[in-house]
């Protein structure tokens, strides 16, 4: 069932034309990886499916997305119940200055959850799902910011989980993390498939080769090509592709 | 040789610079200094002025009486010596200038030779009598006894009630209407300045357009720069009458009217601190917020407020910092009756308008003069305090960061 559809996504910050017609279509439960140099779009296509460019000053949007066959774009559209269900997991983790329980809480608390012990269970659901509790859980009201930065990271994911989105934005989530918190974000992102779908945009290649169902190749804000993952990276189509997942470019 | 020259010249330049921060400090040091060595000359003095004494009958068992009781025995509330302590007499009031009504001119002497011998007479012979007079007029063989009257105490100072520097014959020294006053009137200020600056601030850094924000943002820091005796001449037209018709008051000068415009002064000082503060909400911070479905208004006091709450905290109190050194202004339109207010719809006078109305008729080195320099030094202390205060909130800030 297709989960995400794209039909020729126009997007430009002011004069500068920051995506040409994207159209591109992700199913249900995969992880998708956005790979591309930097500055091709990859990032701003990613932040359109939760409409977080809506703010940024002076910036125009044409075309269409559908999540689970509605408009996100339409004039009818709930931006905060879009954003409930599309989560989002930022490049540098940013916890917010709270208590490591109240960062996860939050999502439920501005979403009108009010209802304490149900909190507190979906708390240490969310914290458990990102393989965090052991480490935690002797320390819940100790401010987030104790924590290391993969701890972070994952805290932030299990923050974006609590609310039970259907959908995973992850904008590199790895790109700060050292070698062993990146791999548990890995191992992670593995197991979250079976309940998310995932897009996940990064510079790694190998870990877009580890993590990701399918592949879309970004370049100066167009698609050049988009296929499973193991085509893309095993025969890629286009040249442009082959040169950059090579490493002659990019 | 060269290096050698490029050496005297960093030298030099080191130490203009060394001086001129050291010659900022030192008179910063020296005013504080004078102001508080004037200001605490006041308490080596006594209520009366200079060269006057207050006399009463040798067989009067009072000696001693406080400013406050000797006001009103002048102002006949007090009229019996038993309600003083003393003995069951009716008080009789004397004043030099009252000689006339007791004696002849040609009794007194053509250049009044025997005046301070009549005084003498009048005061053994009126077992009554309370007499205030110029010592010059104190007869060698006096018979009376002169009263004791006590130094201005520092608490009698802070904790009386009335603020009467020139009255005869004694002064009374109460600053607490003029604290009070002080205190009413920022506080009101505040709390008319605060709520409209913080909704000004949050409009400004989260929801207005970059044009809007652009051209709203000068406006506003254009306030700080108006003249302070502008808004008063602003309030005495406008506000005053406004507040007059308003509240149907007999007048429009008070305390309310001082609030208003100070509120209006402290605004561009709330409001773009506070507003700096939100912008350096870090943009990561809010994006997860709404990423997490939160609603813009929901980030707003969830995120943005708690994270600039040091800043906000900080533009407050330097608006109230402001607010209770302003001098001008709030002379124009408080009314400036020394009276502890209790509603702020009644005319209030603060320290600085105190100072400013009062300084200009104070005989230098007077006890009035002084009185004003120790207002001086209360005012000191009070915005001292909050500078103090902005420091602490402000480290407080730093901390939580690192």
């Amino acid at each position: 069932m297709l989960k995400i559809e794209s039909k020729n996504v126009n997007f430009n910050y002011g004069d500068f034309q920051a995506l040409h017609d994207i159209s591109i279509s992700m199913k249900e439960n995969t992880v998708t990886a956005l790979i591309g140099p930097s500055g091709c779009g990859k990032s701003t296509y990613l932040r359109l499916l939760n409409r977080m460019n809506d703010l940024i000053d002076n910036t125009h949007m044409n075309g269409t997305i559908l999540i689970d066959g509605q408009d996100i774009y339409d004039k009818n559209t709930n931006v905060d119940s879009l954003r409930k269900n599309v989560g989002m997991v930022f490049q540098k983790p940013n916890p917010f200055p709270k208590t490591i329980f109240e960062n996860v809480a939050y999502g439920l608390r501005v979403n009108g959850v009010t209802d304490k012990k149900e909190i507190e269970e979906r708390v240490i659901t969310s914290i458990e799902q990102v393989a965090l509790w052991d480490e935690v859980k002797d320390k819940l009201k100790k401010s987030a910011f104790e924590l290391s930065g993969g701890q972070q990271q994952r805290l932030c994911i299990a923050r974006a989980l609590a609310i039970q989105p259907s959908i995973l934005l992850m904008d590199e989530p790895t790109s700060a993390l050292d070698p062993i918190s990146t791999s548990k974000v890995e191992e992670l992102i593995y197991e979250l498939k079976n309940k998310y779908t995932i897009v996940i945009v990064t510079h790694n290649m190998q870990q877009a080769g580890r993590v990701s169902d399918n592949t879309a190749f970004f370049y100066m804000g167009k698609l050049i090509e988009y296929d499973k993952t193991k085509t893309i990276f095993t025969k890629p189509t286009i040249k442009q592709t082959e040169d950059y997942i090579t490493g002659r470019f990019g | 040789m060269k290096t050698n020259f490029k050496q005297i010249k960093e030298k030099i330049i080191e130490t203009i610079l060394m001086l001129s921060s050291a010659a900022t400090s030192i008179t910063v040091v020296l005013i504080v200094f004078f102001l508080f060595v004037e200001g605490a000359g006041v308490f080596n003095k006594k209520p009366i002025d200079d060269g006057f004494l207050l006399a009463v009958s040798a067989e009067n068992t009072v000696h001693k009486l406080q400013p406050s009781q000797i006001k009103d025995i002048y102002d006949q509330k007090i009229t019996n010596w038993k309600e003083l302590g003393g003995k069951d007499q009716a008080i009789v009031l004397f004043r030099a200038g009252d000689i006339t009504d007791y004696y002849t001119e040609e009794e007194l002497g053509e250049n009044f030779e025997f005046f301070p011998d009549k005084i003498n007479e009048l005061v053994a012979k009126t077992p009554g009598i309370i007499a205030f007079f110029s010592d010059k007029y104190k007869a060698k063989d006096f018979t009376g006894r002169e009263l004791d009257i006590d130094k201005i105490k520092v608490s009698e100072f802070l904790t009386g009630e009335e603020w009467f520097p020139t009255a005869q014959p004694i002064a009374q020294m109460g600053v607490k209407p003029l604290i009070y006053g002080t205190l009413w009137v920022s506080f009101g200020a505040i709390l008319l300045a605060l709520p409209i600056g913080l909704a000004a601030a949050i409009y400004l850094s989260e929801i207005a357009k970059k044009r809007t924000r652009s051209i709203l943002k000068p406006i506003i820091e254009l306030l700080a720069g108006i003249p302070s005796v502008v808004y008063g001449f602003f309030g005495l037209v406008i506000i005053v009458p406004l507040i007059q018709s308003t509240f149907n008051l007999p007048v429009g000068e008070t305390g309310l009217a001082g609030s208003v415009v100070l509120a209006i002064m402290a605004l561009p000082t709330i409001i773009t601190i506070s507003e700096d503060a939100m912008r350096n909400t870090p943009r990561a911070m809010k994006e997860a917020s709404l990423a997490l479905g939160a609603s813009q208004w929901q980030t707003i006091y969830k995120v943005v407020m708690p994270y600039s709450a040091s800043g906000i905290t900080a533009g407050a109190i330097l608006g109230i910092g402001r607010a209770i050194g302003e001098t001008m202004a709030v002379l124009m339109v408080t009314g400036n009756a020394a009276v502890i207010p209790t509603t702020l719809l009644e005319p209030v006078r603060t320290i600085p308008a105190t100072i400013a109305a009062e300084l200009g008729e104070a005989p230098n080195g007077g006890l009035h003069y002084e009185a004003l320099f120790a207002l001086g030094c209360i005012l000191f202390i009070i915005t001292f305090g909050i500078n103090m205060l902005v420091e602490v909130v402000t480290n407080r800030k730093s901390h939580k960061k690192h």
